[in-house]
């Protein structure tokens, strides 16, 4: 089937807009160069004493290749991490509207915590009994997304949501496995994050489709007519991709159960429901909590999360290794199947270690901080804000879905910029001259031209006004026809738009020496 | 004569010779296209099998088989130069050669007229 | 609450430009028996103090590796990190941003991945690396799974000096996957024959070193025969400052080289989050799972960074794509990428050779100590050692006195007859005065 989400990867060679400088600087805007270009291997930033010069236990294996990794001083790295720092947009620096991927506040508190030397600096594998702390840190975050959740049992070592997945729909095909069975259908809405069909996939499930209904929804009578003895499971965001609870969920869930298959929920939107709804009530079996969106670990540039999964009571026994057993109100750590007791089926180990710790902790000192009744408000605001930008901008943008409340984030399509030339990306990249990042663009891929925008909890009613202004009069400015405020945009950012074709044809993913200038005018 | 598939692939029949590619029309919802995953030679393909992968910066399709044959030959230019299914979809920037049986019919595919009626309904 | 900005008022005024009564009318597709009426049974909002009191106590009941002296590795690593890491990585631009998907307002992060994929492609020998992955576990099965896709074959053979808990996790995806792993028996002297388990079924061999036991492992040989019957070599390392003064895998002949990063600039953190390494050739470039990121230019010529090869990963090839994953571990390749930097290559050779001393002076002080012996004869930083009694307790017995000294084998690999072993690990961050107590306690240990 022809894949028709391309679009537009080079934009035209431009003049530059800036005025001309020496440097190219553009004051605070610094060209800076890489360190292979401003490094030199024999320089070193950190002193260290002399080496004894004892006779090497290396056998026949002491490297004889050179490395060539330039370093830089203290003062020169500094500056060089610093002014790189300062090409990025952060949600420390505006509001971050990129909807299923929650940008909310990152609270400094949960830096400190992490960096506690009881935890920082603890080993993954020294004696059990020198990390009692560490070990009530995973039982009692454990225990708040059990209560959150609703359910009765938590997988802690996934290193992030699609990690999570995996362990999630692990479980599912060792409870299958359990019952004699061999089912190995996955239904996913088409609406679904890329995860759930790749997860399937990995475990050597296969997938199939599940319309979306008109209003955006999952029908709970196609999903019935697609059940039977060969599916494994269905995967269902819930609130889902276009920002909408399903409605059926529990008239889903049960036609899933009666044909005897699993209900995996994609936990990616559950900061929208959080102390509102419990998943376990829902007829969920198992689901992955983003702990960097829902409970607010930092993004990091894309990585590092965190990715625990809650397990019904159906899927509890089949948690894999490590994991911790409450006995007599104190948390045990199973590290091996030999630890684990009759009725625990543990199907295997997803990593090394316990997991994301200086991310458990983060969390935890979030929900400490949150509370039962703070993380309530949260969801609520969160909530509020979606519903606020959507009526504030329904008379000149475009609603796909106008028959549901959206829940945290709400989902337009382009049909407003239907005849203006202006595509999603184009209005994505003015919004980046108008000094905030862009909505989530493109997906879900049900829509057409979706910008799927989040406001998330963390903003002030004085900034969600100045941000619903601001689409105001993007759109109301791709309606008049100014079209190069959209083409050429962004002006005004540290780079223009990017040549992705280029990066793509011929990927170059490392700096090379370059060629001496004498050589190659020689070869040319 | 050259024939179109619903999913805007191409064929034209030589003989024993059937040359495959995408639409002008494929080629140009997928944006540009930076790589093409082609088949090895020998390989026999059925009728509607993956015999391809096209990729652009944002976007992968298969390309399937319109009939069934055996790999001959692959556009080994696409390689270097896989703006190439961008530039000239329907002739230089071809995918594989298929060896099939003398007499294959492909009358029931679409000529161009019918795909380019069939273009404008989407 | 510190946390939100809106006020009463503005809730308000906010459900009357919705039009709503009151804030569960936006809830109104929840079924109403599942919506909650009340707050569930949690503690309430809590201030900064409160929650550093309780945070605190829970990190005061562990044991913090530079309080004492300590010998503990196995995959995870103390050393010491420059000052300017943690600052840097701390900065708000580089913490509270996104994955780069816009590349014009993320040429920070795309930057320092550029920078980030040539160190790494340059430690480990190869012509390419990706942007990270979750840690060099994960990596490991990733490699696995990437070989069997290059190879169209489906038997990984792994070798016995394999981290265990690495080798669990390609079990368990082989396993869901319905592939198969031949894996040898656990290999502390580094004296398996692994080149007979290699034959023309064979997708991949993977082998660690310096060995989950410290053993540095010639890659040469497995290289030549992988080649010859169309495998490829999976070479595995958990300890990255080793490639400071050992060969790399690259110059070996591996093809895929995936690894433990958490060394330079991580903490230990109790095992996470860390980032894995992933190397490998040019021509396997689309076959390699995880974000990557690629040099070009903006419209009016300016070199830029992307991310990019992107058709490989689940956004866009769904139940197709190499790989599920969806992250890299941004912030800390940023801190891997900030420490290697300061150190350069004299930094990084320098530290990798006090290593090496540091280990065999502990070395000579554990084989002095009687009824133990030391295994290996050609390690780097970590070895084996052997004792007279059962190593788990003799690891708590340490730990009594105050001395953290390394992983009972039986720990990872319960029932295999190993449980006379520990794996003992000596950093830059050990003095005489630490290898000292620790020779003398286990000497009074073994006494009783």
């Amino acid at each position: 089937m022809l894949n028709d989400q391309g679009r537009p990867t080079r934009a035209a060679e431009t003049e530059t807009s800036a005025p001309w400088t020496f440097t190219g600087n553009r004051a605070l805007s610094i060209e800076e160069p890489l360190l292979f270009e401003i490094g030199r291997p024999e320089v070193t930033g950190v002193d260290f004493p002399e080496p004894d010069g004892l006779a090497p236990r290396l056998g026949r294996h002491q490297r004889t290749t050179p490395i060539d990794l330039p370093g830089l001083t203290e003062p020169e790295a500094v500056r060089h991490y610093v002014r790189l720092s300062r090409a990025n947009y952060a949600i420390d620096t505006g509001l971050y509207p990129l909807g299923s991927c929650t940008m909310k506040h990152n609270p400094r508190l949960n830096e400190k915590m992490a960096r506690l030397p009881g935890f920082s600096d603890a080993h993954p594998l020294q004696p059990v009994s020198t990390v009692p702390g560490a070990i009530d840190v995973i039982a009692e975050l454990g225990r708040w997304l059990c209560v959150l959740t609703g359910m009765p049992a938590v997988a802690m070592s996934p290193k992030a949501g699609a990690h999570g997945e995996l362990c999630g729909m692990m479980a599912i095909k060792a409870a299958i496995r359990a019952r004699g069975e061999t089912r190995n259908v996955v239904l996913v809405p088409e609406s679904a994050h890329g995860t759930n069909p790749a997860t399937a996939a990995l475990i050597g499930m296969s997938v199939r489709e599940v319309p979306a209904r008109a209003d955006g929804t999952v029908d709970v009578e196609a999903v019935k007519a697609m059940l039977g003895p060969d599916v494994a499971a269905i995967m269902l965001t819930n609130p889902n991709t276009c920002g909408l609870f399903e409605p059926e969920v529990v008239a889903i869930a049960e036609a899933v159960h009666a044909a005897g298959a699993y209900f995996y929920a994609d936990g990616a939107n559950f900061n929208a429901i959080v102390g509102k709804v419990r998943p376990g009530d829902l007829g969920v079996d198992a689901m992955h909590i983003n702990l960097h969106k829902t409970f607010s670990t930092p993004h990091g540039g894309g990585g590092p999360g965190a990715g625990p999964v809650v397990l019904s009571e159906r899927l509890a026994a089949f948690a894999p290794l490590p994991f911790v057993r409450m006995e007599a109100g104190v948390p045990v750590l199973v590290e091996t199947t030999g630890d684990a007791k009759a009725g625990e089926l543990p199907f295997g180990r997803l990593t090394a270690f316990h997991g994301q710790m200086g991310m458990f902790t983060r969390a935890l000192a979030y929900m400490l901080s949150h509370g039962a009744d703070g993380m309530r408000q949260a969801s609520e605001d969160a909530v509020l804000s979606a519903n606020y930008v959507r009526a504030a901008l329904a008379d000149l943008f475009t609603l796909p879905f106008p028959d549901h409340p959206s829940m945290h984030e709400v989902l337009f399509d382009d049909r407003f910029l239907a005849d203006t030339g202006v595509t999603t990306l184009d209005f994505a990249k003015a919004m980046i001259d108008e000094g905030f990042h862009p909505m989530t663009m493109y997906f879900p891929l049900v829509v057409h031209g979706a910008m799927l925008i989040e406001p998330t909890e963390s903003e002030s009613k004085a900034s969600l006004d100045l941000f619903i202004a601001t689409l105001r009069d993007l759109a109301l400015s791709a309606q008049r026809g100014e079209t190069a405020r959209f083409t050429e945009a962004p002006r005004f950012a540290p780079r223009r738009r990017l040549d992705e074709t280029r990066a793509a044809r011929s990927p170059k993913l490392k700096w090379t020496r370059p060629v001496p200038v004498t050589v190659r005018e020689a070869a040319e | 004569m050259t024939r179109y598939t619903t999913d805007h692939e191409w064929i034209r029949i030589d003989g024993n010779v059937a040359t495959v590619g995408i639409s002008s029309y494929a080629q140009a919802q997928l944006g540009d296209v930076v790589f093409v995953d082609l088949p090895d030679i020998g390989k026999a393909i059925g009728k509607g099998a993956e015999a391809a992968v096209v990729e652009s910066v944002k976007a992968a399709s298969e390309v399937y088989a319109p009939i069934a044959g055996t790999v001959l030959e692959v556009n080994a230019e696409l390689a270097a130069n896989p703006a190439l299914v961008n530039e000239d979809p329907e002739s230089a920037g071809w995918f594989v050669k298929l060896h099939v049986p003398q007499g294959t019919s492909t009358d029931d595919l679409m000529d161009e007229g019918q795909y380019k009626t069939f273009v404008d309904t989407l | 609450m510190r946390y939100h900005p809106l006020t009463p008022e503005d809730r308000e005024d906010m459900l009357a430009r919705i039009g709503a009564d009151r804030i569960d009318d936006l809830f109104s597709d929840v079924p109403a028996d599942k919506l909650l009426a009340g707050l569930v049974d949690l503690p309430l909002t809590k201030g900064e103090l409160e929650v550093e009191r309780i945070l605190g106590r829970m990190a005061g009941r562990n044991v913090a590796a530079s309080s004492v002296p300590f010998f503990v590795g196995a995959g995870a690593y103390k050393h010491h990190v420059p000052a300017t890491v943690d600052h840097l990585i701390q900065r708000s631009e580089f913490l509270t941003s996104y994955t780069p998907y816009q590349p014009e307002i993320t040429q920070g992060t795309l930057h320092y991945l550029f920078e980030f994929q040539t160190q790494v492609a340059h430690l480990t020998g190869m012509e390419v690396a990706n942007a990270s992955m979750y840690d060099g576990s994960t990596a490991t099965g990733e490699a696995v799974l990437m070989a069997h896709r290059l190879t169209r074959r489906n038997k990984a053979v792994v070798s016995g000096g394999l981290h265990p808990h690495y080798r669990a996790v390609v079990e368990t995806l082989s396993d869901m996957a319905g592939d198969t792993v031949a894996a040898l028996q656990p290999d502390p002297a580094g004296t398996e024959d692994i080149l007979a388990a290699i034959d023309g079924t064979t997708s991949c061999v993977v082998v660690q070193s310096p060995s989950f036991y410290g053993q540095l492992i010639d890659l040469r040989l497995i290289a030549e025969k992988c080649h010859a019957v169309g495998a490829l070599l999976v070479a595995v390392f958990t300890e990255v400052v080793s490639l400071g003064l050992i060969e790399p895998p690259g110059a070996q002949g591996a093809d895929i080289v995936v690894g433990e990063g958490q060394s330079l600039g991580n903490p230990l953190g109790f095992g996470g989050p860390y980032v894995g390494l992933l190397a490998t050739r040019q021509k396997f470039v689309r076959q390699m799972p995880g974000r990557v990121c690629g040099e070009t230019v903006d419209v009016e010529g300016r070199r830029g960074f992307v991310l990019t090869l992107s058709t490989r990963e689940q956004h866009i090839r769904r139940d197709k794509a190499t790989s599920n994953i969806c992250t890299n571990s941004g912030l800390c390749c940023l801190a891997f990428t900030i420490h290697m930097t300061l150190l350069g290559e004299k930094g990084l050779r320098r530290l990798a050779q006090l290593n090496h001393e540091a280990a065999v002076k502990l070395a000579d002080r554990l084989a002095g100590v009687p009824g133990v012996s030391v295994l290996n004869d050609a390690f780097f930083n970590e070895f084996t050692i052997r004792v007279p009694r059962d190593a788990s307790a003799v690891v708590e017995a340490l730990a009594v006195k105050g001395v953290l000294g390394g992983v009972p084998v039986s720990r990872l690999e319960p029932d295999r007859g190993l449980d006379d072993l520990i794996v003992v690990a000596a950093t830059e961050v050990n003095t005489d005065d630490d290898r000292a107590a620790f020779a003398a306690a286990l000497a009074e240990t073994l006494r009783i």
